[in-house]
């Protein structure tokens, strides 16, 4: 049986802050070693502070995970060597001398399996390395330290997975999980990485590393899945190593260094004093916590929304704040649609949703247009397109684009006579074919740009072919 | 002009008017010209200070309100960070580095208007106890300059002893601020640990170390704690002391208080004239109506081990980052992989330092923490409760502060062990995070001893109160420089 593990690495890019400094948590945009103040590049006499928001935002993913979150915490130094690392070790957190960190012992629902989380904490982020040259002997590393002190959490699996699908699975359920509690952009570049190790039937357990995105990963984890077997198939035996996921072959490649024996002299960070979280703090994080996507789903199927349309609406949060703002309980099934069917295909990246101008109270009112047959359907779409573009209101739109319903009987009457005359074979087959009667609402429609009212033209049909 | 004023006389006569401060400062420029050559208590020297003076006058002059320091001159320790100059740990690791901010507690003395003379020499990054460490020379003992002057703060402890300035800041890691007070007669002192922020302060072994004053008279030391203790927003282990004034009822006096005599810090290895000494204190304390007890703490034998083995676990970490890739000393990276380059670039780690990084790489290791690094706090832990259990019952500790007399320079270099075991009696205080200080009692054959008490945890003020009571049961000799 194949078996996955996950460490996922979060950035809580949320943050004002990052984690023992006041620098931006969100280094992106900077020039590189900007974003730096004497305690993220470590400089003899400066102290780590804590940054406590991010204490109550990894409590909340833990939360979110069903973990038992501890009410002491500590933070440990994770003592190596690297040119990215400032103070050449690594405040992070250890559950040696006890559990300690963040959270532990969660689990999470992955398409009906439960997937256990053995453990997760907060740390900080190393700097970046650069690397220029064309060879290896031309090679040069530059350092950016903007990165170094990001809070990061990092979320260890038990290996609970059997494929790498439902990897996938647990990682989108994950960054939509993240997105909704408002602590991470998952989307934004480097922000959540993720190493895995596996193991096939037969076979030890090989870690994969240097992984940038969830996607290479799922591609990693299957050219593993496939080595290994081979391996297997040929009575080849499948040794206990790292791999590095080389991005430009699309291979994994056995790293050269043996990590397992590093020595990493865990000892508790003095300069960080054990953290209390009573049950008044963590009572009150509860209470601050955004609604979960599992009880948003289930409180818009009571409002007679079809489960899927209500489990793609509550998955997405800048799409269900939406809809919570737009709608009551008459037009929620409506604006739902809009929201799912039309507007997400609209804004379907973090570019567009920043570029977009559209407000809640467009969806409110065109749902309302819908409801008082004012526009159709079809022509809410037009008009929801013109909204994101230009952010007037639906009034306005409607006039401009001359999208009002055509429910004028004798209007209605004209056009389809003029169908009728020319299309007089599609009008003899409906004798035969009642189907083809769509046919001729389909003309009505494009010689009316959708705006005429669907019911009436069907009617008029009916009454002239009857 | 007398340089030898204490601070409180100091803000007194610049207040009245006796000197100026331009002429204080000048005359302590030219005290450092003539003797600071010999006695090396300073690393570097700030070029602008006459001119500082000068403004300060000025402003006096105008009626403008200026700070409760008056312009005095005070030395800080070459480990503390003030903003522009060079803070050099005494190593050649930082041989460079200028540091772009100020350490909190050089903050709330410029704001209070100091003269910031000079840095001071150390044992390199506070490693030893007598400042012989020291990558740029060792410092001299002003009562006899063949002797060493204690250390790690050993150019502190000079500059104030010769009246090279009025106080000094130094750093106390396992009795750093009070051993070379008592090697040259002046009153050191260790807060209780949060009591003073160390952000700042370049960490030797962060769990236990504070920053504390060095200062002619302990009233001087209420004083600068006054100013420099307290909450600090950068420093997440500083405690909120309420703005405490410790120098109101220095006075109290010690009657009715319990004072334990340290059973092992009199015995075997201690100088006679030290124990006589403290004997002499004993009876002081008698007098003044405090009564003595002798206590014994069974952890006591470990507590240097133990004491070793954390500050030197903490070191290896904390020193790590000088890896010269963003200050140091000259040193082209060109040909090296990462790994190489950081051994070949700390090869200008001094002996000391080098000693307890290899330690510090042993202890806390995989396969040897169990042996070493856990069993050494649980020594700190067992001692921390059973002294907490002495002061149910007892106000203060008394000791000497090192169980020897000064020492000449080079005698004891090459024996590391020996000089290690010199610790016994000042790193309780900071495994237990107790303040403790070192007051001046006798002169012995010219050389000077000083009389250790120790309080519980932010007993600060009490215990100042009864080192004032000590003090003022003694008149010594002057310095003979």
């Amino acid at each position: 049986m194949t078996k996955i593990g996950l460490e996922i690495h979060c950035q809580l890019t949320n943050l004002e802050s990052k984690l023992f400094c006041s620098c931006k948590a969100n280094y992106r945009g900077f020039e590189p070693n900007a974003n730096i103040c004497p305690v993220c590049i470590g400089l003899p006499g400066s102290l780590p502070r804590l940054n406590k928001k991010a204490v109550e935002k990894a409590t909340m993913i833990a939360m979110s995970l069903n973990c038992n979150t501890p009410d002491k915490l500590a933070f440990f130094r994770k003592n190596y060597f690297y040119p990215d690392l400032p103070k050449n070790f690594q405040i992070t957190q250890l559950n040696v001398y006890g559990e300690h960190s963040i959270g532990q012992n969660g689990t999470i629902l992955v398409d009906d399996k439960e997937i256990r989380i053995r453990r997760i904490q907060l740390e900080e982020d190393p700097g970046r390395l650069i690397y220029e040259g064309i060879s290896e002997k031309t090679q040069i590393t530059l350092v950016d330290y903007n990165r170094a002190g990001t809070p990061l959490v990092e979320i260890v699996t038990e290996p609970d997975f059997e494929n790498e699908r439902q990897v996938r699975l647990f990682l989108n359920i994950l960054s939509d999980l993240l997105d909704n509690l408002d602590v991470s952009n998952p989307s934004l570049e480097g922000a959540m990485r993720a190493d895995g190790n596996i193991s096939i039937e037969g076979g030890n357990k090989v870690e994969i590393k240097n992984v940038n995105s969830f996607h290479d990963l799922e591609k990693a984890l299957h050219f593993e899945i496939t080595r290994q077997e081979s391996l297997i198939s040929r009575d080849i035996p499948i040794e206990q190593e790292t791999r590095h996921w080389d991005d430009k072959r699309k291979i994994t490649v056995s790293a050269r260094i043996k990590e397992g024996e590093e020595d990493y002299r865990y000892f508790l960070e003095g300069d960080i004093p054990w953290i209390t979280i009573d049950s008044q703090t963590l009572n009150k994080l509860k209470a601050d916590m955004p609604e979960s996507i599992s009880s948003k789903k289930e409180r818009y199927i009571t409002k007679q929304i079809p489960a899927q349309v209500a489990e793609v609406l509550s998955s997405d949060k800048f799409c269900s704040d939406l809809f919570e703002l737009a709608h009551n309980e008459s037009n929620a099934i409506v604006i739902a649609n809009l929201i799912t069917t039309d507007l997400m295909g609209l804004v379907d990246t973090d570019e567009k949703r920043e570029k977009s101008k559209l407000t809640h109270q467009h969806l409110t009112d065109l749902a309302n247009s819908i409801e008082t047959k004012e526009i159709t359907r079809t022509s809410a779409k037009t008009a929801l397109q013109e909204c994101v573009a230009t952010g007037l209101p639906v009034s306005e739109i409607i006039s401009t684009l001359d999208l009002g319903h055509i429910s004028d009987e004798s209007e209605l009457n004209k056009i389809i006579d003029e169908i009728f005359i020319q299309e007089p074979n599609t009008v003899e087959q409906t004798k035969t074919n009642p189907e083809t009667i769509n046919y001729l609402i389909g003309k009505v429609m494009e010689k009316t740009k959708g705006k005429a009212d669907p019911t009436l033209t069907l009617n008029i049909i009916n009454k002239k072919l009857s | 002009m007398n340089l030898g004023i204490s601070a409180l006389r100091y803000v007194e006569e610049v207040k009245n008017g006796s000197f100026t401060i331009e002429e204080f400062i000048s005359k302590t420029v030219e005290q450092i010209k003539k003797h600071d050559g010999k006695l090396h208590a300073y690393l570097s020297f700030d070029d602008h200070v006459i001119e500082q003076a000068r403004n300060l006058d000025r402003k006096i002059a105008n009626k403008e309100k200026i700070g409760s320091c008056f312009g005095m001159p005070i030395s800080i320790k070459d480990n503390i960070c003030v903003k522009g100059g060079k803070t050099t740990c005494a190593s050649k690791m930082l041989e460079n580095f200028v540091a772009p901010y100020d350490a909190t507690v050089v903050l709330k003395l410029k704001s209070e208007d100091v003269i910031i003379i000079g840095k001071t020499n150390l044992d390199e990054f506070a490693m030893g106890i007598s400042t012989e460490f020291s990558a740029y020379g060792t410092s001299h003992n002003p009562w006899n300059t063949d002797y060493v002057p204690g250390g790690s703060s050993g150019g502190s402890a000079v500059s104030v002893s010769a009246f090279e300035c009025i106080a000094s800041l130094g750093s106390d890691t396992g009795g750093s601020v009070r051993n070379p007070a008592s090697f040259c007669s002046v009153v050191g002192f260790k807060p209780t640990y949060g009591l003073i922020s160390r952000y700042g302060l370049i960490s030797y072994a962060n769990s236990i170390e504070q920053i504390g004053p060095l200062t002619r008279t302990v009233e001087d030391t209420a004083f600068f704690l006054n100013i420099i203790s307290g909450f600090d927003p950068n420093d997440d282990t500083t405690i909120d002391n309420k703005n405490e004034d410790y120098l109101s009822n220095i006075d109290a006096g010690v009657e009715g208080k319990k004072i334990g005599i340290i059973k092992e810090m009199v015995g075997q290895g201690t100088d006679k004239e030290v124990v006589s000494a403290t004997n002499n204190a004993i009876k002081k304390f008698e007098e003044l109506g405090a009564k003595i007890e002798e206590i014994s703490l069974d952890m006591i034998d470990y507590s240097v081990a133990s004491y070793y083995t954390i500050t030197s676990t903490e070191a290896g970490s904390n020193l790590a980052r000088y890896d010269n890739l963003r200050y140091g000393y000259d040193f082209p990276l060109e040909g090296y992989e990462f790994n190489s380059y950081i051994s070949k670039a700390r090869k200008n780690f001094g002996p000391e330092v080098t000693r307890r990084m290899i330690l510090g790489g042993f202890v806390p290791s995989a396969g040897y923490a169990g042996k070493y690094f856990l069993k050494a706090l649980k020594v700190k832990k067992k001692l921390t409760d059973e002294i907490n259990e002495a002061f149910k019952k007892i106000d203060f500790l008394i000791a000497p502060t090192v169980p020897v007399l000064p020492f000449k320079i080079g005698e004891k270099i090459d024996d590391p062990v020996a000089l290690f075991l010199l610790d016994f009696n000042t790193v309780i205080a900071n495994l237990t995070g107790k303040p403790a200080i070192s007051v001046p009692f006798e002169i012995s054959n010219g050389l000077p001893i000083g009389i250790q008490l120790i309080a519980n945890s932010m007993q600060d003020k009490p215990l100042l109160q009864a080192a004032y009571a000590l003090q003022n049961t003694v008149k010594l000799p002057e310095v003979p420089i």
